[in-house]
C-alpha cells in the first residue's frame, strides 16, 4: 500500500498493543499484578474505535485503515482488526521509536498518517490502559493541525463536511459539530463491537501489514524515541498497599451500626 | 544521573489553569491553587491562576483567598463554552507571553482534552494523572509522580530540557487550603487575538445526571456491582448514596446489564475515581475494576463471598448479605 485515493472517504483508526490485564491476577502478599506469561491484547478503547470505523465505512463506503506504531508483534493486532473488516494495516517499527513518551508518539503517529495523505476522520481510544494517559489524541491531531474531540459517547450525523457528536462531560453530555478532517477518540458506550467472521479470519490470515520505519515516514530522528521525548521517566516503584483488610462480624444491624462507628460519621 | 540545567531560564512561576464550566469554578481549581502553592513557595516565585470564561470576573477574589498571588483572566462572550479549540489556542497565546515555569491543568475531560493540544502546541512534556509534585531544587525541575498500570505501579517523571513543565490532576487528589480572607493579590485582564472561527460548534451542553454530586469530585461514592441482583434493587443503593450526599458507581457488569448508565461506570475502561470513601456493594473486584478506585482514601466492601477479591483491598470488610445490611445501614444512620 502507498497512500490512500482522495476521491473516497478514508478513515483511519489509531490502535496500541497493551498488556492483557484479563490475563493478569493481584499477588495477594503484595497486592500487585502479576502478569501471567507475555499476553498482549489490542488496548480496549482502541477496539470501540474501531468498530466506529467499520460502521461509518458500511453506511457511507469507503476506506478503513488501522495504524500502530510499536514492535514487530502488534501485527499480529493489525491482524485482529483486518479479521473485523478493515482494509488497510500499518505498522509503524523502527529501533529508533523505542522508549517514545506521548509527544514522540503523536509524531511518529503524524508522520505516518501524512505518507497516507488523505482522511477524513481519525478515530483513536480513550485513553490506553498501560500509561492511562489519553495524551495522543489531542496531541496527534495538533500535529496534523485538525481539531479534535476526546469521549465522544454517540455521533449523531456524518457527512462528507462535517460530523455531529456527544462529547461525554461529568454531568452530561456535549453535542458539537466538527469540520473535517479531525479526530475523535471515543469511550465504550459508542458501541457494541463485533466478532470476526470465519471470512474475516482466513481473510486476516493471509493478510500482511505495510510495515514503515522512521525513513519511510521521513520522520526526523530527533524528534523520535528517547531524544525526542522531553519526559524521563527517574524511578518507578511497586506502591506500598494498606495495611489488611479489616472485617465487621455480627448480624447485620450489629455490622452496620459498627462500621458507622468504625467511619464515625454521624447525622449531618 | 547528572544534574543538568540547561533548559530555558526564560521561563518563570507557576500557574495554575481555571477549570471552569458552564458558570462554575470546579473544585479542582482550589486543590491545584493548594498545590501550587506549595511548588511557588518552594522555589520562591509566584502563583498564578489564569482562568477564560463568561461573566467570571466575581469569582477572582475567591482565586486570590486560596493562594494565588496574580490572577489572569479573559472574560469574554466566546468563552461561555467550552470550545477545545479555542480555549486551547489562547491558552497558548498566554503562556507564550508570559512564559511560566510550570503549568497545573485539572484532569477532567475538558481538561484532559485541553492539555495533551497544549503540550503538543508547545513541544513540551505533559504527565498526566499526577499524584505527587515536587520541586528538585537544584535543578527547578518538576518532581512528577504519577500511577500507571492501574496503580500498580508508580514513576517518577521529570521533564528536564523543556520549559514549560505542564502536570495534570484528578480532582480530590490534591488538598486545597483553607480560605486565607486577608490574602492580596492582583488581578491582570490580559488582551490576546484568537481566530474565534473555530473548526468546533458546540450545540449544547445537556445535562444528564440528577444526582446533585458527580462522580468525579464525590467525596463519597457508593458503588454496586451484580451483586444487587436485580435493576429493581438499585432503589436501595440509591437511597444509601442519597441519606450519604454520595456519587453513584458501578462495575461493568450492571453498566452492561443495561441497569444504570455509561457515565456510572468506574474502572478500566470507565472512569477513575479517588473519593475519601468507596463503598462497594456486591462487587468481586476484578482487576479491571479495582483500576478505576483503588486510589480511594478508605473502601468499604460488601459482599456475601468472604473469598471476594475485593476484600483484597479493601480497608473495612463486611460478609454479608447487602439486601439486608444495606437496609440497616440507612436506617441506623437515619435514627
Ligand atoms: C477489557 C476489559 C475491560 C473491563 N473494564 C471494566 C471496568 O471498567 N469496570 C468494571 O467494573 N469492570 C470491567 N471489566 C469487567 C470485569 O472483569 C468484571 O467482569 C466486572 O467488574 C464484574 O462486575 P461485578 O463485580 O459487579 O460482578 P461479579 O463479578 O458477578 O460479582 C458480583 C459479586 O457480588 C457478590 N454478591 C452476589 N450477591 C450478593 C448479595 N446479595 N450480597 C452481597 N454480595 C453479593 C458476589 O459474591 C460477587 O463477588 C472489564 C473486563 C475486560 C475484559
Ligand atoms: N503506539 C500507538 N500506536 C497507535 N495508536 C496509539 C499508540 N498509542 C496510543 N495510541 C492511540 O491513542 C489512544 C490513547 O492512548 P494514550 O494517549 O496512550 O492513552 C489509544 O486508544 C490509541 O487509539
Amino acid at each position: 500500500m502507498e497512500t490512500l485515493r482522495s476521491d473516497e472517504l478514508n478513515i483511519i483508526v489509531c490502535i496500541k498493543q497493551v498488556p492483557d490485564t484479563s490475563n493478569v491476577d493481584i499477588n495477594k502478599e503484595t497486592n500487585t499484578l502479576i502478569r501471567n506469561g507475555i499476553g498482549s491484547t489490542i488496548n480496549p478503547f482502541d477496539v470501540y474505535a474501531v468498530e466506529e470505523g467499520l460502521k461509518i465505512k458500511e453506511k457511507l463506503g469507503g476506506n478503513l485503515t488501522t495504524i500502530s506504531m510499536g514492535i514487530k508483534s502488534a501485527e499480529k493486532q493489525l491482524k485482529e482488526t483486518t479479521a473485523l473488516g478493515v482494509d488497510n494495516t500499518v505498522l509503524l517499527n523502527d529501533k529508533l521509536f523505542a522508549g517514545s513518551d506521548t509527544l514522540a508518539t503523536a509524531y511518529i503517529l503524524s508522520m505516518g498518517i501524512k505518507k497516507l495523505k488523505t482522511y477524513d476522520l481519525i478515530i483513536c481510544g480513550k485513553q490506553a490502559i498501560d500509561g492511562d494517559t489519553g495524551h495522543i489524541g489531542p496531541s496527534l491531531a495538533e500535529k496534523l493541525n485538525i481539531p479534535h474531540l476526546t469521549c465522544v459517547k454517540k455521533i449523531e450525523e456524518f457527512n462528507e463536511k462535517f460530523l455531529i457528536c456527544q462529547r461525554m462531560t461529568e454531568n452530561g453530555y456535549d453535542v458539537v459539530k466538527m469540520y473535517l478532517p479531525a479526530l475523535i477518540t471515543v469511550v465504550k458506550d459508542i458501541n457494541k463491537p463485533r466478532f470476526p467472521t470465519l471470512k474475516g479470519k482466513m481473510k486476516a490470515r493471509n493478510s500482511a501489514s505495510t510495515i514503515w520505519d522512521a525513513y519511510d515516514i521521513l520522520a526526523n530522528r530527533e524528534k523520535c524515541g528517547l531524544i525526542g521525548s522531553p519526559t524521563k521517566v527517574l524511578t518507578t516503584y511497586i506502591p506500598k498497599r494498606k495495611s489488611k483488610v479489616e472485617f465487621i462480624n455480627g448480624t447485620p444491624k450489629e455490622q452496620a451500626q459498627k462500621l458507622l462507628d468504625k467511619l464515625r460519621i454521624s447525622k449531618k | 544521573m547528572k544534574k543538568e540545567n540547561n533548559h530555558d531560564d526564560k521561563y518563570y512561576h507557576v500557574w495554575i489553569l481555571v477549570d471552569y464550566n458552564l458558570g462554575v469554578i470546579s473544585s479542582v481549581t482550589y486543590e491545584l491553587l493548594g498545590v501550587g502553592r506549595y511548588l511557588a513557595d518552594k522555589l520562591g516565585v509566584k502563583l498564578g491562576a489564569v482562568g477564560l470564561g463568561f461573566n467570571i470576573e466575581n469569582k477572582t477574589i475567591d482565586l486570590i483567598k486560596y493562594g494565588a498571588d496574580i490572577v489572569y483572566i479573559i472574560d469574554d462572550k466566546n468563552y461561555e463554552k467550552f470550545n477545545d479549540e479555542i480555549y486551547s489556542e489562547s491558552y497558548f497565546r498566554l503562556i507564550e507571553m508570559y512564559k511560566p515555569e510550570i503549568i497545573l491543568i485539572g484532569a477532567t475531560i475538558y481538561g484532559r482534552s485541553m492539555a495533551p493540544k497544549i503540550a503538543s502546541m508547545l513541544n513540551t512534556g505533559l504527565t498526566a494523572d499526577c499524584t505527587g509534585l515536587d520541586i528538585d531544587l537544584e535543578t527547578k525541575n518538576l518532581i512528577q509522580i504519577r500511577p500507571a498500570f492501574g496503580g500498580n505501579l508508580m514513576a517518577t517523571i521529570i521533564c528536564p530540557y523543556k520549559r514549560p513543565q505542564i502536570a495534570t490532576v484528578r480532582p480530590k487528589v490534591m488538598k486545597a487550603k483553607k480560605v486565607d480572607t486577608s490574602r492580596k493579590g492582583k488581578v491582570i485582564k490580559p488582551k490576546i487575538n484568537i481566530n474565534i472561527n473555530s473548526k468546533l460548534v458546540i450545540i449544547d451542553c445537556v445535562k444528564t445526571l440528577s444526582e446533585v454530586v458527580n462522580l468525579s469530585e464525590a467525596e463519597v461514592i457508593v458503588s454496586v456491582g451484580r451483586g444487587i441482583e436485580k435493576k429493581e434493587n438499585l432503589i436501595l443503593i440509591e437511597e444509601l448514596a442519597k441519606v450519604l450526599g454520595a456519587a453513584i458507581g458501578a462495575s461493568r457488569a450492571v453498566v452492561d446489564s443495561g441497569w444504570i448508565g455509561y457515565e456510572h461506570q468506574i474502572g478500566q475502561t470507565g472512569i477513575t475515581v479517588s473519593p475519601k470513601l468507596y463503598i462497594a456493594c456486591g462487587i468481586s473486584g476484578a482487576v479491571q475494576h479495582l483500576i478505576g478506585m483503588s486510589s480511594a482514601n478508605k473502601i468499604v466492601a460488601i459482599n456475601k463471598d468472604p473469598e471476594a477479591e475485593i476484600f483484597q483491598i479493601a480497608d473495612i470488610g463486611i460478609v454479608g448479605d447487602i439486601n439486608e445490611f444495606i437496609p440497616e445501614l440507612i436506617r441506623i444512620y437515619k435514627a
